[in-house]
């Protein structure tokens, strides 16, 4: 299985663990991820504004490089999953959109959405499937009580993610079930953290955390797993439940075995 | 046409809202994590822009914690999305000259080593042209 590979801004500085577990278990999983040459950070959040074109861009040509090579897109980070898939819904979809982000591109063959965006999770999921998955785990992480930390850009709005239920996720959860682990469903796995709100108002995101860490610490949850390197962070910042927060990809790189060969590269 | 009225056009055009389709049933509002922090409530929002006092909205508080998480978009039985009608109201003040909510100087003061670059890219795209 080859994959044209986007891993976003985050992935090379704060959230390298993200990353290296990623890469990792994909190699233990047989799945090629080849990194889109030359990516340009997608901007974190989608613009919203439906004139916004120049912001756009830096997904388009993503998402045009890996319609070139013929392969899907693989994500990793939350953030860059929700905006690009979201610039190719408008590329596929908007007319407009369409016309004007092509106009600046200037490629010898327009993009109109053509090519399929795909998050780890899901390649998980639907091209590896769950059941395999849980066939090629080495270590299961027995006994071992995780919570699902979905947030906001995985889910929302879910017509044009297609990730899952967004009320009642549970693709997250029967990861965790494939490694090995037990999930633990508590409510508030996919309400937001607070976003981008924690750079100026670090109290508003800290008070959302609060409340997520004691929902899951309160349904038994000894650990959480997310996608994302802001829901991480903003949770890492609550002050009050102090349950760890780990990438899932550190998850499947331990029950795969692969851990401990590339532990050195995250520190690096 | 008076300015708040260009304004309002302007509001519905970039956000592609019809905030005539609102029925008011507030579930925005309950479902809006930032809810205790807005001075103008995210069921309101569509009130404001209804009736062109888009004066108050642009100078409202709500203006910069709305979290663009999506709960009031999705959980809105009239598909009215009012997150994406404040995100309109917040690009027309930022889109003018010197408008900007967040600025480069600050910037220094309100990093720690922990930070993701993610988050000082969203902030930068929400809050400033």
């Amino acid at each position: 299985m080859k994959y044209s590979y986007y891993p976003g801004c985050t992935l090379r500085t704060k959230a390298k663990d993200l990353d290296v577990y990623a890469r990792a278990s994909a190699a233990a999983l047989g799945i090629e991820l080849i990194e889109v040459e030359d990516w340009q950070c997608c901007g974190g959040v989608y613009p919203l504004g439906s004139d916004e074109i120049a912001t756009k861009l830096s997904s388009v040509r993503a998402l045009n490089a890996a319609k070139e090579k013929g392969q899907d897109l693989v994500t990793m980070c939350s953030a860059c999953h929700h905006v690009i898939k979201r610039v190719n819904d408008d590329m596929k979809n908007v007319e407009d959109i369409r016309t004007r982000a092509n106009n600046y591109m200037e490629l010898e063959e327009p993009y109109a959405g053509e090519t399929e965006v795909l998050h780890f999770l899901e390649v998980l999921r639907d091209r590896v499937g769950f059941d395999e998955l849980k066939k090629r785990v080495k270590n299961p992480l027995k006994g071992k009580k995780i919570g699902a930390y979905y947030g906001c850009l995985l889910l929302r709005p879910s017509k044009l993610l297609s990730f899952d239920d967004p009320e009642n996720p549970k693709i997250i959860e029967d990861f965790i079930r494939a490694i090995g682990a037990e999930p633990v469903i508590y409510p508030y796995r996919n309400e937001c953290c607070g976003g981008y709100i924690s750079l100026k108002e670090k109290d508003m995101s800290k008070n959302m955390c609060e409340k997520i860490m004691a929902s899951a610490e309160g349904f038994g949850a000894e650990m959480l797993t997310t996608a994302c390197p802001l829901c991480l962070y903003n949770l890492n910042k609550s002050t009050g439940a102090k349950l760890p927060v780990v990438y899932f990809t550190e998850l499947l790189a331990e029950a795969l075995g692969v851990k401990d060969e590339v532990k050195e590269e995250v520190q690096k | 046409m008076s300015s708040q009225k260009k304004q309002a056009e302007l509001i519905k055009e970039i956000s592609g809202v019809n905030p005539l389709k609102c029925m008011k049933c507030g579930k925005c509002s309950a479902t809006c994590p930032s809810y205790n922090e807005m001075d103008i409530k995210p069921h309101q929002f569509v009130s404001y822009v209804i009736n062109e006092d888009i004066e108050s909205l642009v100078n409202s508080k709500s203006l910069w914690k709305c979290l663009s998480c999506f709960a009031c978009v999705e959980r809105c039985p009239r598909d009215v999305k009012p997150g994406k009608l404040i995100d309109a109201a917040r690009q027309v003040v930022v889109r003018q000259k010197d408008q900007n909510y967040l600025l480069a100087d600050e910037i220094p003061e309100l990093i720690d080593p922990d930070l993701p670059q993610q988050l000082l890219v969203s902030a930068f795209r929400r809050y400033r042209r």
